[in-house]
């Protein structure tokens, strides 16, 4: 009965149809209720319709435990800071009226602002903004006015990506550029020491005692690795990243060899910073603490933003992970390294994957050479 | 040529010959289709160091429209007695007098503001448009258009430092020449100033959508 409907007002959005100025957010709208016709099979910086929709809501599905478990912890830490218990039902309900509205402001401000680009610009609404738009409220603390949220997609999506030239041209995760925009604009409100617990009641994060020395106030490894502590809504379970993760390696989706050389450079690094003194916690506890693993699974495997070749790839992602650890440990002013380190390295991923291809070039050269007059390398 | 063509059409003289449509343009050409900082992009450091607020970034407008003004004016007077080949450190020598008037001044008489301009008044020496007028104009032109090409010129860009200064100042602090605009009632009901604008990538980004906007406007700065 839609499809019906669909096709009887389509010739309307068509070159002469009168709604010809709305045809771009009619084309969103059919291709989101049914499958594009052309369909292609990676990468979402490929502009072709490929199915990058396909690809979004995937990554979507892998952020959903992440989201769940979210919402509940966020009720949870309200109640328990305040001393009650509450069933299952409503501590989770508690939660959704925290995280929700700032879904739904990221979603219509986001989404507003991509609708009137491609109708500005005549082409088809893309998909990014999805993703993007399920990321904010996740590394977002719960308490963020609604309206800040509102600003830094805002931000996000004009500077980040509109400027560039749309979803795929983007030099930097747009999600991760919303909390940077958050994080400078509003200081007192992001600065990843302490989070908002309960209204009122403010908790320090397991950083920020990281962070002070404090070892023995960071929660135990099993409550960092469940996730019932206080911090971003979508960071606290590293076991619900790690479901996400298996989603997004199961789908071919994220990149498995940024993942593990995210987490090599960020165990080495931190496990140096422990030899040396530099930190007082271990190695064990500067992974699961923070945001580390959440940006190293879904935001450092932007597949825009990243590095493109293989073999980059595993620069790009080791170096994510040594910067955090980096920054982390080295600068007392920022308790927490992922989001400055996936920016920075966003911003050198083409020179890493230009000088990959480099290599690559001088070395087919070389054998080339070899293989055409073998006396002449043997000489030189 | 072209200054013998020039010197036949203002041969008449007088006050109307002044401000002739033609010098008039050189006047208000930097304010639109050439500007010096969103069409030539010059002297853009500046731009975004003293831009936090609206005081030095209105000081600092009047005293590169100063600088460049008097600089067009007395290179122009020299034009024909300067030997090409020095003619760089003559510019500067001019240039830096100028300069070091406009500070002493400034320390003389608003303290406050040049304590917070602080090295950016010095550094107004190497601010590319001052140079960048020297050389394109004033070397070839009568002192009187010189004088207005330099003023014109440095309030094209003063305008720009302004326009961000306010910018910047509004959303970042609340205030505008350290007035506050922005009710308290705001303040009460959640809102927070923006500490990025402080910061000076902000100005670089306000910069850039200053540009975009006037190129949107303007279609024909578009490079092809």
């Amino acid at each position: 009965m839609l499809r019906n409907f669909l096709d009887k007002i389509k010739p309307h959005f068509g070159k002469d149809g009168k709604l010809h100025f709305l045809h771009s957010t009619f084309e969103a709208f059919e291709s989101f209720l049914y499958v594009p016709d052309k369909v292609t099979v990676s990468g979402c910086h490929v502009r072709d319709a490929l199915d990058m929709k396909r690809t979004m809501i995937m990554v979507v599905f892998a952020l959903l435990p992440c989201f769940l478990f979210g919402i509940y912890n966020t009720g949870f830490m309200h109640f328990s800071a305040l001393g009650e218990t509450r069933d299952f039902w409503p501590t989770f309900w508690f939660g959704c009226t925290k995280v929700l509205p700032m879904l739904i402001v990221s979603y219509v401000v986001g989404l507003g602002i991509e609708f009137i680009f491609a109708q500005v610009r005549g082409h088809e609404v893309n998909e990014g903004f999805l993703v993007s738009g399920f990321l904010i409220p996740l590394i977002c603390p719960p308490d963020v006015p609604l309206w800040m949220v509102g600003v830094a997609t805002a931000f996000a999506v004009i500077i980040g990506k509109e400027v560039f030239g749309g979803t795929g041209m983007n030099i930097w995760n747009p999600a991760l550029l919303a909390r940077a925009f958050l994080f400078f604009a509003y200081p007192s409100r992001m600065s990843g020491d302490s989070v908002w617990v309960a209204d009122a009641v403010s908790g320090p994060t397991a950083l920020s005692h990281i962070a002070s020395g404090a070892t023995d106030a960071v929660p135990s490894v099993s409550q960092l690795f469940w996730g019932f502590i206080p911090g971003s809504v979508g960071e606290t379970s590293k076991f619900c990243i790690l479901i996400g993760a298996a989603i997004l390696l199961w789908s071919g989706i994220g990149s498995f060899r940024i993942m593990f050389s995210a987490v090599a450079g960020a165990g080495l690094m931190a496990w140096i910073g422990h030899q040396t003194g530099a930190t007082d916690a271990t190695m064990i506890q500067h992974l699961l603490s923070g945001g580390f693993l959440f940006g190293a699974v879904f935001m450092a495997t932007d597949p825009v933003t990243s590095a493109q070749t293989q073999a980059g790839k595993w620069i790009f992602g080791f170096l994510v992970g040594v910067m955090a650890m980096v920054i982390r440990i080295f600068n007392p002013a920022y308790p927490e390294g992922m989001m400055l380190a996936i920016l920075l390295m966003n911003t050198f991923a083409p020179l890493i994957d230009y000088l990959v291809v480099n290599r690559n070039i001088s070395r087919r050269k070389k054998r080339l050479r070899m293989a055409s007059e073998p006396s002449a390398v043997v000489n030189s | 040529m072209s200054q013998e063509k020039e010197r036949l059409e203002n041969k008449g003289g007088g006050w109307k010959e002044w401000f002739s449509a033609k010098n008039m343009k050189l006047l208000t050409r930097p304010f639109g289709a050439d500007n010096p900082i969103t069409v030539q992009v010059l002297g853009i450091c500046s731009a975004l160091a003293v831009t936090a607020k609206m005081q030095p970034a209105l000081v600092m407008a009047i005293s590169v429209v100063v600088v460049t003004g008097f600089a067009n004016l007395i290179i122009s007077l020299l034009r024909n007695t300067i030997p090409p080949r020095i003619r760089i450190i003559v510019q500067l020598t001019v240039i830096a007098t100028l300069v070091i008037l406009v500070d002493q001044t400034l320390k003389a008489v608003a303290y406050e503001v040049s304590r917070q301009l602080s090295v950016f008044v010095g550094l107004i020496i190497t601010n590319c448009i001052v140079m960048g007028r020297l050389e394109a104009f004033a070397m070839a032109n009568k002192p009187w258009p010189s004088f207005l090409d330099g003023v014109g010129n440095g309030a094209g860009y003063g305008l720009i430092l302004i326009i961000v200064a306010f910018i910047r100042e509004f959303f970042g602090s609340g205030t505008v020449f350290g007035y506050k605009v922005i009710p308290p009632s705001f303040y009460e009901a959640g809102y927070t100033d923006n500490g990025l604008f402080i910061l000076p990538p902000m100005a670089l980004i306000v910069l850039g959508v200053i540009i975009w906007i006037h190129r949107s406007m303007n279609r024909n700065l578009i490079e092809k």
